[in-house]
C-alpha cells in the first residue's frame, strides 16, 4: 500500500536520506531500525510531508504523496505517532483525542476501552501525564484519525519496563486489527516480536531488508548494523 | 458617587480594549503573527458603522453586518498577503502590517475625509437610567452588557468547541495539528478573520461614544499592545484583565490626574516586562 522509491531528503544543505526505497503491504507490520542519527525520524517525516522529499516518489494506495501538504497526506490515511509524542499540554486528554477524531473503526468509546488509563485521566491536562500515559495518548490520537497506515516513532523510548510491556501489548492488538504499521524502534525484542519484515537504515541508506525469520536467524546483521547504541 | 460613574465608564472602555486585544492575542498565539494593522481594522469598523448608519438608518444593522465585513476584509488580506509572511521574522510582519495600516488609514481619509465624524447613539438606547441617585447613559450600560455577552460567547468558542481546541492546539504546535489531518491554512485564516472581526466590532461599539476619525486606530493599537504585554501574549483571561485594568485606570485617573493615567499604564507595563516577562497570565 505504501511504496517509497529512491527518496532523497535534506535539512537545508545537509543530505539526510540518500535514496531510500521500501514498501509496506496491506496489514503488514514493518520495522525500521538503525542507530541514532541514521535518518529514521527523517524517513517518517518525509512520508508525512513534514519534510518535503527533494526527489523520489512516495505512493500510497496508488496516489503520489511526495510534495503534498501535511494535512492532505494525513487525510489520505497516514497517521504519525511522533518522536516526543506531540501531546498538546494545554489541552485536556479528552480534547487531545477529540480534535483527532475522524469517522471509522476507532471511536472515543473504543479508545477509552482500549486504554482505560486514558479514561481515568480524561479531564487532566496533557502536561500532567506521565511518559507512559503520554505515549498511550499519542497512539490513541493517531488511531482516532482512523488511518490505513500508522507510523510509530520509537514508542517505547525512555519508558519503564512495565510500561514498555504494556505499549508492546497494545501494538500487538493494533496489528491484529489488520492495521498496516511502520514501526521505528530501538528495542530489538519488540521488533522481533511484532515485525513481519525489517529494514535497517544507516546514514540515510537502507543497508538491510529481510523477513522476520531471516532477521532472527542471522545475528551478524544485528552485530554489523545495530550493536552500538542499541 | 462620582467614582461609580468613572468605574462604569472604565468597565465599558476596558471591555472595548478587551475585544481589540483578545483578537490581537489569539492571532499572535496561533499564527505567531504580529499584526500592526489591527488598529486600522478597528478604525474601518468605526467608519463602517458611520456609513451603514447613514445608509440604512439602523445602528443594529451596522452592528450585525459591520464586523462581518471587517472579518471578510481580514480573511481576504490573510489569503492574499499575510499568510505568505508568517514564516518570516517579526520585523517583516511589522513592516507589512504597518504598510497595510497606512493604506487603510489613507483610504479612510480619501473616502470619508480627514476630519472625524460623529455617530448618533441609536434611538432605543438614548437617554439615561437613574440608579440610586445618579444618572448613567443607557448606551454605556448596553455596551457593558453586550461586550460581556460577546466575551462569554468567545470564551465558549475557544474553550468548549472543537474550533477552539484546534486554535489552542495549534498555538502549541501547528505542525502536529496538520498531522492530525486538519487544514491548518484554513484554521489560520479563520482565526485571523475572527480576531480582526472582533477589532471591527469594537470600532462599531465605540463609535457612538467617541466618534470616528482616521487616526483612531493608531491610538488604540498602542493600548492593545500594552494590554497584551500586561496580560500575556496568547492569553484570553490576560486580555480581559489587562483590558479592564487599563480602561479603569484611564477612566478613574481622567478626573484626578489625566497625565498620570499614561504614567501608571506604561509603568505597569514596564513592571510586568521586568518582573513577569510573559505577562500576568501568559505562559513561557
Ligand atoms: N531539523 C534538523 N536540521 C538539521 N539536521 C537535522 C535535523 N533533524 C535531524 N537532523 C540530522 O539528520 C540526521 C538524521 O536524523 P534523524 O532524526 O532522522 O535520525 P534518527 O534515526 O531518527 O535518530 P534517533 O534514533 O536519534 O531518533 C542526523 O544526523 C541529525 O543530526
Ligand atoms: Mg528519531
Amino acid at each position: 500500500m505504501l511504496n517509497i522509491a529512491s527518496v532523497h531528503s535534506y535539512y537545508g544543505k545537509s543530505h539526510i536520506l540518500e535514496g531510500i526505497s521500501m514498501t509496506i503491504g496491506e496489514g503488514e507490520l514493518v520495522t525500521l531500525l538503525g542507530r541514532n542519527g541514521a535518518g529514521k525520524t527523517t524517513t517518517l517525516r518525509s512520508i508525512t510531508g513534514v519534510v518535503r522529499p527533494q526527489s523520489g516518489s512516495i505512493t500510497f494506495l496508488g496516489r503520489e504523496m511526495a510534495g503534498r501538504e501535511i494535512h492532505e497526506i494525513a487525510q489520505a490515511g497516514i497517521s504519525l505517532v511522533p518522536e516526543h509524542r506531540g501531546i498538546f499540554g494545554m489541552l485536556s486528554v479528552e480534547e487531545n483525542l477529540a480534535i483527532a477524531v475522524r469517522p471509522g473503526h476507532w471511536t472515543m468509546a473504543g479508545i477509552y476501552e482500549f486504554f482505560p488509563r486514558l479514561y481515568e485521566r480524561r479531564k487532566n491536562g496533557g502536561n500532567t501525564l506521565s511518559g507512559g500515559e503520554q505515549q498511550m495518548l499519542s497512539i490513541a490520537r493517531g488511531l482516532l484519525t482512523n488511518p490505513r497506515l500508522l507510523l510509530l516513532d520509537e514508542p517505547t523510548e525512555g519508558l519503564a519496563p512495565v510500561i514498555v510491556d504494556e505499549i508492546s501489548k497494545a501494538l500487538l492488538k493494533i496489528k491484529e486489527t489488520g492495521m498496516s504499521v511502520l514501526l521505528v524502534e530501538q528495542n530489538l525484542q519488540i521488533c522481533e516480536k511484532l515485525g513481519d519484515r525489517h529494514y535497517v537504515l544507516e546514514e540515510g541508506r537502507i543497508v538491510y531488508s529481510g523477513s522476520a525469520e531471516e532477521f532472527a536467524t542471522d545475528h551478524s546483521i544485528q552485530d554489523r548494523y545495530l550493536s552500538v547504541g542499541v | 458617587m462620582l467614582y461609580i460613574f468613572q468605574i462604569l465608564n472604565g468597565l465599558g472602555l476596558g471591555m472595548i480594549y478587551f475585544l481589540i486585544s483578545v483578537g490581537l492575542t489569539i492571532i499572535f498565539g496561533l499564527l505567531n503573527f504580529v499584526n500592526f494593522a489591527h488598529g486600522a481594522f478597528f478604525m474601518v469598523g468605526g467608519y463602517l458603522c458611520y456609513s451603514l448608519v447613514a445608509l440604512t438608518g439602523s445602528f443594529w444593522i451596522s452592528l450585525l453586518i459591520g464586523p462581518l465585513i471587517v472579518a471578510f476584509l481580514a480573511w481576504v488580506s490573510e489569503k492574499t498577503l499575510f499568510h505568505r509572511i508568517y514564516h518570516l521574522p517579526h520585523t517583516f510582519h511589522i513592516l507589512v502590517t504597518v504598510g497595510i495600516a497606512l493604506i487603510l488609514q489613507e483610504s479612510a481619509i480619501i473616502i470619508w475625509g480627514p476630519i472625524g465624524k460623529n455617530i448618533a447613539v441609536p434611538q432605543e438606547l438614548q437617554g439615561v437610567v437613574t440608579l440610586w441617585s445618579f444618572a448613567y447613559p443607557v448606551y454605556r450600560l448596553f455596551l457593558i452588557a453586550f461586550t460581556i455577552v460577546i466575551g462569554m460567547i468567545l470564551w465558549f468558542l475557544l474553550e468548549r468547541t472543537r474550533f477552539g481546541a484546534l486554535v489552542r492546539a495549534g498555538s502549541e504546535s501547528a505542525e502536529m495539528v496538520s498531522l492530525l489531518g486538519v487544514n491548518i491554512h484554513r484554521l489560520f485564516a479563520q482565526t485571523f478573520a475572527l480576531g480582526v472581526g472582533l477589532a471591527g466590532l469594537a470600532g462599531i461599539l465605540s463609535a457612538p461614544i467617541r466618534g470616528v476619525h482616521p487616526f483612531m486606530g493608531v491610538e488604540v493599537l498602542g493600548i492593545a499592545f500594552v494590554v497584551v504585554v500586561i496580560g500575556g501574549m496568547g492569553s484570553f483571561i490576560g486580555a480581559l484583565m489587562g483590558g479592564l485594568m487599563v480602561g479603569l485606570v484611564q477612566s478613574v485617573m481622567s478626573t484626578v490626574w489625566p497625565e498620570g493615567a499614561s504614567l501608571m499604564i506604561y509603568g505597569a507595563m514596564a513592571a510586568v516586562i521586568l518582573l513577569r516577562p510573559y505577562g500576568l497570565f501568559g505562559r513561557a
